[in-house]
């Protein structure tokens, strides 16, 4: 493809693939996210490509793998265009008559979803009850698109934000538009990304770097992953939009090296980009100049803290900096580097195209635009959630997730992994929501949201949680490296019957001098979870504690 | 076949010391271990101390310093997993296998890991072997999976 001298001739490009695309052609997407990859989705997209092949159909019919759907737990997940149509728990043997009904229009009634209570029938996206009462702004994309074909993300509209932003506004115009929607970031923290922007931009230093990460290193959090896999340029394009409003000249994305397929996607997104012009030297006929790096984390946890990614980007190992330091002003080789995580950067081409008004308009009032969520634990119906900001999380954990199965209560919603916290199911009705969360205990962290049962341990979650960050603590500061490893080993002395009186006391100590002693994050954040199980379930520390010394 | 492979990426490093975690990384993808001496030509070709390297290589969980098994084995142990039983599944897999996380057995024939979250929760508890994830899996069917790998 030629390389786009101006944003007219993106324009000419997308007319030109619209034109020999027939929108009402009956198309297959089979997810190959990463459930339904494990539930070898590969196979079926082999047994149906093969299958249209065979029909001699491939005029016909319009076939590709995308990103994740959504409705993970269902997986194998394959969708009819153009209507719609939803199909899980898709088997290889059903190729044949998924393709045939395909190209008549017609149903395979026995792969649509049924109730499992009521059996009533949802044929399509918007009928099944996963997706019914959600809003996939970011995520309603993935199954449209091939990720790893550029004119794919074109053909729905992809890079007009960027050529918006390139020829129509000024960095700061791009800047204010940002601020003005109250983007906050969705990597944790909820920080308002305008005002990080800001202060990278206003740095001394010419030199800048944008930085996406796409480390996600919490524990049941993948709703970033299937972001970046299924849709690699709306993130990428968010990037380059950032990096013309701060006037960098160079972007990272850094992500983990165990997913094959996320590595292919973005590496292919990079290339396709850069082959027409998006990345590079003079963006589109605007002057601006700007290309991207792939990096790599190698398996610890704390490299997805700020300072410590940027550290593993220079090549040295991630161990974090006092925070007194700002990255935003000095961070990769000491120059200011803006990091915001995957979620937040692909809401800025939607900013930019649809307005801050817009944005502003949906979510909840501190808290704007929609949530990724990753749903899983003991919940009917698990995969990726996109829902606006402020929506119930009765809402999310029913009307989307199904309740628990196998007849059994609901006790607790854990949010934010290993450095979350636990709420108690009467809380279900708080809305999803940052600074809610956070008073409530339960900090929506990057947003992996996990249903807890009736019959879990909170004791052993407590315990289970501090042995994961012991491990991945870097070691580098005292209060994180033996904090934590003192409250592990009363939990233990709890769990196994010898917890002693004033054991509670002592836990509450130490998870005050680790939050306040810690260098970064990890460390501050560590005994969250702990908090939050002793403000809402003591008394089952109470009587683990109780009963052991009985024993002894 | 593999020691040319070796070199084909320290070459391409050549001179960048920046670069150290990238060929370290491609090197334990292929090699799945990273030998003293392979460590002490990545430091000469890329320019920087043999103890950079070694840091690095001692310092993320990715590299081995050990020679590996034939068929790397994980059993996820993510929050989800846990949830649903992972523990129990790890137990039964270090039984089959006679190893605890981290080892490697004589024959060289299994290497067993304890994996943090890959991401497939909906469908955990998982087991991974060699990149490929058995999903949903019991302890009574992980050794049914693992008398699959010679």
């Amino acid at each position: 493809m030629p390389r786009l001298q101006t944003s007219a001739e993106l324009e000419a490009l997308r007319a030109k693939i619209l034109a020999g695309r027939d929108p009402a052609r009956p198309s297959i997407a089979v997810c190959g996210g990463a459930a339904c990859d494990g539930l070898d989705s590969a196979a079926v997209a082999a047994a149906l490509a093969a299958e249209i092949k065979n029909q001699g159909a491939g005029a016909k019919i319009d076939f590709r793998v995308t990103g994740c759907h959504g409705f993970c737990n269902k997986g194998p997940n394959v969708l009819v265009g153009p209507d719609d149509v939803c199909y899980f728990e898709v088997k290889p043997e059903d190729a044949s008559e998924v393709i045939t009904s395909a190209l008549k229009g017609e149903v395979v009634d026995r792969l649509v979803y049924r109730d499992p209570a009521s059996g009533e029938k949802a044929v399509h996206m918007s009928e099944v009850p996963f997706y019914k009462h959600q809003m996939r702004i970011l995520t309603g994309d993935i199954p449209r698109i091939d990720p790893t074909r550029i004119t794919d993300y074109i053909a729905i509209g992809g890079y007009s934000a960027l050529a918006k932003a390139l020829s129509q506004m000024s960095s700061d115009q791009v800047l204010q538009e940002v601020k003005k929607a109250n983007l906050r970031g969705r990597g944790g923290g909820g920080f308002p990304a305008g005002l990080k922007w800001e202060t990278t931009k206003n740095a001394p230093e010419k030199t800048k770097y944008v930085i996406v990460n796409g480390h996600e290193g919490e524990s049941a959090a993948f709703m970033d992953r299937a972001m970046l896999t299924g849709n690699p340029h709306r993130v990428l394009e968010g990037l380059i939009i950032g990096g013309y409003a701060i006037g960098a000249q160079q972007g990272y994305i850094y992500t983990r090296h165990d997913s094959p397929s996320m590595a292919k996607h973005i590496t292919a997104a990079l290339e396709q980009a850069r082959e027409l012009g998006l990345l590079g030297k003079n963006i589109l006929g605007s002057g601006f100049d700007f290309d991207v790096e792939l990096h790599f984390d190698v398996g610890i946890f704390v490299s997805g803290e700020s300072s410590a990614l940027m550290r593993s980007i220079e090549g040295n190992p991630p161990e974090p900096r006092p925070k007194y330091i700002r990255t935003s002003v000095s961070g990769i080789w000491d120059k200011p580097s803006n990091l915001n995580n995957v979620e937040t950067w692909a809401n800025v081409p939607e900013i930019i195209n649809r307005g801050a008004d817009w944005y502003t308009s949906i979510g909840s009032e501190k808290s704007k635009g929609t949530k990724l969520v990753s749903l899983s634990g003991h919940v009917v119906n698990s995969g990726v959630v996109e829902v606006p900001m402020g929506t119930p999380l009765r809402t999310i954990v029913f009307d989307i997730g199904g309740g628990v199965p196998e007849g059994k209560a609901p006790k607790a919603i854990h949010f934010g992994g290993a450095m979350g916290g636990s709420i108690p199911i009467d809380l279900i009705d708080a809305p999803l929501d940052f600074d809610g969360m956070a008073k409530l205990g339960a900090p929506i962290g990057a947003g992996g949201l996990l249903l807890m049962n009736e019959d879990t341990d909170m004791v052993e979650i407590a315990r289970y949680l501090l042995d994961f960050l012991v491990k991945e603590s870097c070691g580098k500061c005292v209060p994180c490296r033996e904090g934590m490893y003192q409250m592990l080993k009363i939990l233990t002395n709890i769990i196994e019957g010898k917890g002693r009186k004033f054991d509670l006391e002592r836990l509450a100590d130490l998870t005050e001098v680790t939050s306040l002693g810690s260098l970064c994050a990890l460390g501050k954040t560590s005994s969250d979870p702990l908090k939050s199980m002793l403000r809402y379930f003591k008394s089952e520390f109470e009587e683990r504690i109780a009963a052991g010394s009985q024993t002894t | 076949m593999c020691k040319q492979k070796i070199s084909g990426i320290i070459e391409k490093y050549r001179g960048k010391p920046g670069a150290v975690i990238h060929a370290l990384t491609e090197i334990q993808h292929a090699n799945h271990w990273l030998p003293r001496a392979v460590m002490q030509e990545v430091a000469d070709a890329l320019g920087v101390p043999f103890s950079q390297v070694m840091q690095i290589a001692s310092f993320y969980k990715t590299f081995s310093l050990t020679p590996k098994g034939r068929h790397e084995v994980h059993v996820c142990t993510g929050m989800t997993c846990h949830l649903r039983g992972g523990a129990r599944l790890m137990e039964k897999v270090a039984e089959i296998t006679g190893l605890t996380p981290g080892e490697t057995d004589t024959d060289a024939k299994f290497s067993l890991e304890a994996g943090s979250c890959l991401g497939s929760c909906s469908i955990g508890p998982e087991l991974i072997v060699d990149g490929k994830h058995y999903g949903r899996m019991t302890p009574e069917r992980a050794a049914d999976v693992l008398k699959q790998y010679e």
